[in-house]
């Protein structure tokens, strides 16, 4: 415990530290995804099509999971470094719990998630985006980024460890994060894809996170409950197969 | 079987050798001893398996074969045990250039369980050693590379360790911070610490440690002080250096020479040629005889004692860094 809670803290400080970071971490350009995009295409956006009182409504929902997947993501990156660096190695050469590194890591990433999460919702209550199912619901949305968070923070940290050069890890990220954007409902509702498009959107968590979070914004608990018990399914599944994977990158290199 | 401390042996590496994924060999059938107190060195040159020993040690790579004990604790089996009793010092700057000096040490005090009062003495008293009071609370982003190097041999020290590990303690300083690390490694053996260095800085090794064992290719090609290995050449070293122009004729010169009486060994590198020989009085006017008989245009003539790069040559068949 005081491992994890040491080793936190150092992420914590180095954020602290980079005032201008923290400011951009927090006010991250997902929210100008949220005002630009939101804006610019409400007129062509039609509200037939995205279910929605306006574009910016139905977008508040895939801006939150963008971020989510975006942080998550990114989440092993600083580890990348400390491996580089010869941190970790030093970090490996102490006493400590194997996992404590991990763990520190997984804590840290969440916590900044959640905190994003809450600014993007925020700024979309500016824009006239109040989320039917009030506060509890608020509540709810940062559990499942939690629950999403947690298997994409794993898949980022495991590449950081696995690959051979830096170069490596920021392009098999960029690989990653617009095919799964674009192939899931953030910005676009499944029934407006082509069909293609839809069947790949399906196989994407990222579609059925935006499914439980778009009713708690748009439409109230009664559509909500039976999406959010889904996306406890599918993110579950979605988890152990992240962790499972992750583990034997975890254990090849923290032995 | 390995609780017992035995004062006799400080670190044990018997028959290590590790083998990467794609069988790519790191080191082989690596044998040696290092007594309690020994500033002890590793010298080699780049990928010759220095460091691959090194992190066996500090209980962060697994051996393929042998065996590795620090302080009569084996790395893998007692693995956690080993962590507690030793210090790393990595080859890399391991620093976070956003934490102040003083942080990184709270940091690894708090990973050590250090009680807050033990902590805060202990950390003053490692910045003191490494006489880096001064800057302690300045982010070190602002630190230059000997302050780095510092701050890394502070971290190492937090534990109190019985055996430091430093990787090529003073790759890439200046002149001057080179001489203050070994200042500092020289007060801490004087404070009964035993310290393993890899090192491919020839005079590191010559002057800075107790016992070296030459590395290369993966493999122990000598063991010794300095000077045993210096005087376990036998004889004195003549080196010729031929004019450029000379370079078809080094390979007949030094077939010729090794049939010379006196001369023990020949090795020729490009237009030069180390001589080994007995007696250089006796044999010098012998040398310069055949160079002039094969109408070989000298540039320069040295003659000296042993050197460490003399020994690291003779056991090694090249020299630590080709010129």
């Amino acid at each position: 415990m005081q491992e994890v809670g040491a080793l936190t803290m150092r992420w914590v400080k180095r954020l602290s530290r980079e005032k201008f970071s923290m400011v951009f971490t927090l006010f991250q350009p997902m929210v100008f995804w949220l005002i630009f995009f939101g804006n610019l295409f409400q007129r062509t956006a039609n509200a037939e099509v995205v279910q929605a009182p306006s574009y910016i409504a139905f977008l508040a929902a895939g801006v939150v999971v963008m971020t989510i997947l975006n942080n998550g993501l990114a989440g092993g990156t600083d580890l990348l470094f400390d491996k580089e660096n010869g941190f970790l190695e030093r970090l490996m050469s102490t006493p400590i719990s194997r996992t404590s590194v991990v763990i520190s890591r997984f804590l840290f990433v969440m916590t900044i998630t959640s905190l994003q999460v809450l600014v993007i919702l925020g700024v979309a209550y500016l824009f006239g985006v109040h989320p039917v199912t009030g506060l509890p619901g608020v509540a709810v949305i940062i559990l499942i980024g939690l629950l999403f968070g947690v298997g994409l923070t794993a898949i980022s940290m495991a590449l950081a460890f696995s690959v051979k050069s830096h170069g490596d890890f920021f392009s098999m990220l960029g690989f990653l994060s617009l095919p799964m954007i674009f192939l899931s409902t953030a910005l676009v509702p499944l029934a407006a894809m082509p069909a293609w498009m839809a069947v790949l959107a399906r196989l994407n968590p990222m579609t059925w996170a935006i499914d439980a979070v778009r009713p708690l914004i748009l439409s109230g608990w009664a559509a909500a409950l039976p999406k959010i018990g889904i996306v406890v399914i599918v993110m579950t599944v979605f988890d152990s197969i992240c962790l499972f994977g992750a583990a034997r990158a975890f254990r090849r290199t923290l032995g | 079987m390995g609780l017992t401390l035995s004062g006799s042996v400080a670190i044990e590496v018997a028959h290590l050798s590790k083998t990467y994924e794609g069988n790519v060999t790191a080191v082989e059938d690596i044998t040696f001893q290092v007594a309690p107190g020994e500033v002890f060195g590793l010298l080699g040159p780049n990928g010759a398996g220095k460091t691959t020993t090194l992190r066996v040690l500090i209980t962060v790579l697994r051996p393929s074969g042998g065996t590795a004990r620090v302080l009569g604790l084996d790395v893998v089996e007692q693995a956690t045990q080993v962590r507690q009793i030793i210090g790393y010092v990595p080859q890399e700057r391991a620093i976070d250039r956003f934490l102040t000096g003083r942080e990184h040490l709270q940091l690894l005090a708090s990973l050590y369980h250090l009680p807050k009062d033990r902590a805060a003495a202990r950390i003053d008293e490692v910045l003191r050693l490494v006489s880096l009071e001064n800057k302690a609370d300045e982010v070190a982003r602002n630190y230059s590379g000997g302050m780095k190097r510092k701050l890394d041999i502070a971290c190492g020290l937090i534990p109190d360790p019985k055996v430091l590990f430093m990787d090529e303690p003073t790759l890439g300083l200046d002149v001057q911070s080179r001489l203050k690390i070994w200042e500092h490694i020289r007060e801490l053996k004087a404070r009964g610490i035993t310290i393993m260095v890899t090192t491919n800085y020839l005079d590191e090794a010559d002057q800075l440690c107790d016992r070296i064992a030459i590395i290369d290719g993966g493999r122990v090609k000598a063991i010794g002080t300095p000077n045993e290995l210096k005087s376990g050449l036998g004889g004195d070293v003549v080196t010729l250096t031929l004019a450029p122009g000379d370079l078809d004729k080094v390979e007949g010169l030094a077939q010729a020479l090794k049939a010379q009486e006196g001369v023990r060994a020949v090795s020729a590198n490009r237009n030069r040629l180390d001589i080994r020989v007995t007696s250089p009085e006796k044999t010098l006017p012998a040398i310069l005889a055949q160079v002039g008989a094969r109408q070989c245009r000298l540039e320069f003539v040295d003659y000296h004692r042993p050197r460490l790069d003399d020994v690291f040559l003779a056991h090694a068949g090249h020299r630590i860094q080709e010129d």
